[in-house]
């Protein structure tokens, strides 16, 4: 798949270099599992690596759309708050007597209307940047389930709802085949289609893209249509595991998936990267924050190691980038080398921020 | 810069005009607005509220100084929340500690954390080139979490801080609340260092084009430096102030505070596209905000509608300016028409 896309992209190192980053985030991510397996001696066993993702596998649905955003050069804050108000309103409308399919279908069908909205204004407001867009319409979103459940929670869901979230299909759980499923799609969209080696070329050149005839508007629209029915997905994957909802679930999810996105190798400054980076650094940040439960490692301080990983991911790549990669032996050490020792000081950190003021 | 004010000037007087407008509009909103909530609740206009209004906006209108720097620079801070709970929490932890320190010596050490917070954002920014909505997105976070590090996850209440440092925001000075008088300070040396200084122009001049203001000599990155530091500063002092008021801190202190901010920024008239925004407009888009916060309660709106009017505000003000824009720039061409 991602043949196509290194193919139009002249500079670029060929072969095995080509994914030094994608290696760099396996290597991570087996640091991370031989560090969990000393935690925990149940850790290493088939079940727990099938079932770990269950806790972490809903909100990675979004990551999928939002690499397309980021390569876009564009970023979307307001995920979390679709998939409040989604989730909000599925559960409303179940418990007003809506049958619990068509509540879903309602579900998908808001979240693909607030992804909607926020492309539509992207589109016809072009002055404005797609963070301040975002930005206000987290507000109005998480505002609007806000004012319908006010401070209560809503579920007493059917007890087969839970079956999305915890149900297994022979000895896989339905939620990563769901998402396997969902990241094939995506991956041949982004890498295979017309539409994918758009959202490339708009990411690099927006007023190139526009002079040569591709309606740019359109195909940030269409991302954040994808981007909203994701958010859906999301909301209904989540809501099935946590069972009830509440207006603040999801708080801080898009803090969460932009990371796990730059993680992959997504840069910011649009028009490079490739899925399986974002794919892989799901699955290394799941596992790592899994691990630190293992050790009772408190939420507040994932949340200064998600900080952390976010900047230093885009440190690592905006100095990687820079050298235009005259000779890609020596990048490609001092990448692996210059993030290695910063996820390391990432995890220092944690374990003396006590003291850190 | 001489050459840039010719421009602006030669561009039009529509543009000065549409400005104007803006602000009329702003300040004919706030009437209507004050006239709507008046015959509601006739507490509304009553000179008590109108002295809890100002103070309750003294905090917020400090923060949009900040921010409206930060947004002409085309940036955007998102960890100012944070930024407020950490000096709040830290500064509450030290006068527990010893309640005979002086209150002003709590002010420079919550500024000094707020200074510290805000350079490492704008480091990070300036030098080494990530996105402002990344950089703060990620700092929000770290400083969320140490704040609740530090406090381990207690709060600090009443009874532990000293008088002296509660009353820096309770107490009055000449019958005015020590808040209004705080604010007042702060925007009168702001004026004055926006309007009248050079570095104050620098910073109008990286925001409507960066590209130039390098070419003519301005060093663009300390300026964005300097504009987060400043951020983080008033951050760090608006926190010491919110503690001292609402005389708790606690580890989710002003979450989400930043959006109200930006909010009430971008409803002053400070184009998020860069370099333009005034001092005046601030004022009134934190007036404006303020009196929604104040009236909403009095007109029986429930709190849980405040999000949403929020949203709905920054949505408005957003698309409204970019309407202005446009039509100024209509009259602009219409004018060069042979």
């Amino acid at each position: 798949m991602a043949e196509t896309a290194a193919s139009i992209e002249v500079n670029k190192p060929r072969g095995f270099r080509q994914y030094q980053w994608e290696l760099f985030l396996i290597v991570l991510f087996l640091a991370v599992n031989v560090v969990n397996s000393f935690l925990s001696p149940y850790y290493l066993s088939l079940d727990t690596f099938l079932s770990t993702p269950m806790n972490f596998l809903d909100k990675a649905f979004i990551v999928l759309p939002m690499t397309m955003v980021i390569i876009l050069g564009n970023i979307d804050v307001s995920v979390g708050s679709i998939v409040a108000l989604s989730s909000v309103l599925m559960a409303v409308s179940y418990n007003a007597g809506l049958p619990m399919p068509l509540a879903m279908l309602l579900a998908l069908v808001v979240s693909t209307t607030c992804g909607f909205l926020n492309g539509l204004l992207q589109m016809k407001f072009r002055e404005l940047s797609a963070t301040i867009i975002t930005l206000s319409t987290m507000s109005v979103y998480r505002g609007i389930a806000y004012v319908i459940l006010e401070d209560r929670s809503a579920g007493r869901f059917p007890s087969w709802f839970s079956f999305l979230a915890w149900g297994y299909i022979g000895k896989i759980p339905f939620i990563v085949l769901f998402f396997i499923l969902a990241a094939a799609v995506f991956a041949i969209i982004l890498h295979t289609t017309r539409f994918g080696r758009m959202i490339y070329a708009v990411g690099n050149n927006k007023t190139a893209c526009e002079y040569s005839g591709i309606r740019t508007g359109r195909i940030i629209l269409a991302v954040s249509v994808l981007t909203g029915l994701m958010a859906g997905f999301t909301s209904l994957f989540l809501t099935s595991r946590m069972g009830s909802t509440r207006p603040n679930v999801a708080l801080g999810y898009e803090l969460d998936v932009i990371a796990m996105t730059v993680l992959g190798g997504i840069s910011t400054s649009g028009g490079k990267g490739r899925i399986a980076g974002p794919l892989i650094s799901i699955f290394l940040i799941g596992f790592l924050n899994y691990g630190l439960g293992l050790r009772n490692v408190s939420a507040q301080v994932l949340l200064i190691i998600l900080g952390f990983l976010l900047i230093l991911s885009v440190l690592v790549q905006n100095f990687t980038n820079r050298p235009e990669r005259k000779s890609p032996s020596k990048a490609s050490l001092s990448t692996a080398s210059t993030h290695r020792s910063d996820a390391e000081s990432g995890l220092d950190i944690h374990g003396n921020s006590a003291q850190g003021g | 810069m001489q050459l840039q004010n010719d421009i602006e000037s030669r561009q039009n007087t529509a543009f000065r005009n549409t400005e104007t407008f803006r602000e009329l509009g702003l300040a004919l909103f706030i009437i209507i607005l004050s006239a709507i909530f008046q015959l509601r609740n006739p507490k509304f206009l009553s000179l008590s509220n109108i002295k809890d209004l100002l103070t309750n906006t003294a905090i917020l209108s400090i923060l949009t100084v900040g921010m409206m720097m930060v947004i002409i620079t085309r940036g955007i801070d998102l960890s100012i929340g944070s930024t407020m709970a950490l000096s709040g929490m830290i500064t509450a932890l030290t006068v527990s500690a010893n309640p005979g320190i002086s209150p002003f010596l709590s002010l420079a050490q919550g500024m000094a954390i707020g200074l510290a917070a805000g350079l490492v954002s704008g480091v990070l920014i300036a030098y080494f080139n990530i996105l402002p909505i990344i950089a703060t997105l990620g700092l929000m976070n770290i400083l969320r979490g140490m704040t609740y590090l530090i406090s381990k996850g207690k709060w600090v209440s009443a009874y532990q801080m000293s008088a002296g440092f509660k009353s820096l925001s309770t107490g009055t000075t000449f019958g005015i609340n020590n808040l209004i008088i705080f604010a007042i300070i702060i925007y009168i040396i702001y004026s004055y260092f926006i309007n009248q200084t050079r570095l104050g122009r620098y910073i109008y001049a990286v925001g409507s084009s960066p590209e130039t203001a390098e070419l003519i000599g301005i060093k663009r990155k300390r300026i964005i430096l300097l504009v987060y530091a400043l951020m983080g500063l008033l951050a760090g002092l608006a926190g010491v102030l919110w503690v001292s008021k609402f005389a708790s801190a606690q580890g989710d202190t002003a979450v989400g505070y930043e959006l109200n901010v930006i909010a009430a920024t971008v409803l002053g008239g400070v184009s998020v596209a860069g370099g333009r925004g005034k001092v005046s407009g601030i004022l009134l888009g934190s007036m404006l905000f303020g009196i929604l916060a104040n009236a909403l309660p009095l007109i029986n709106i429930s709190p849980f509608w405040q999000q949403f009017i929020q949203g709905i505000v920054i949505l408005a003000a957003i698309i409204s300016n970019v309407l202005l824009q446009r039509r100024n720039e209509r009259i602009a061409l219409k004018k060069r028409a042979i």
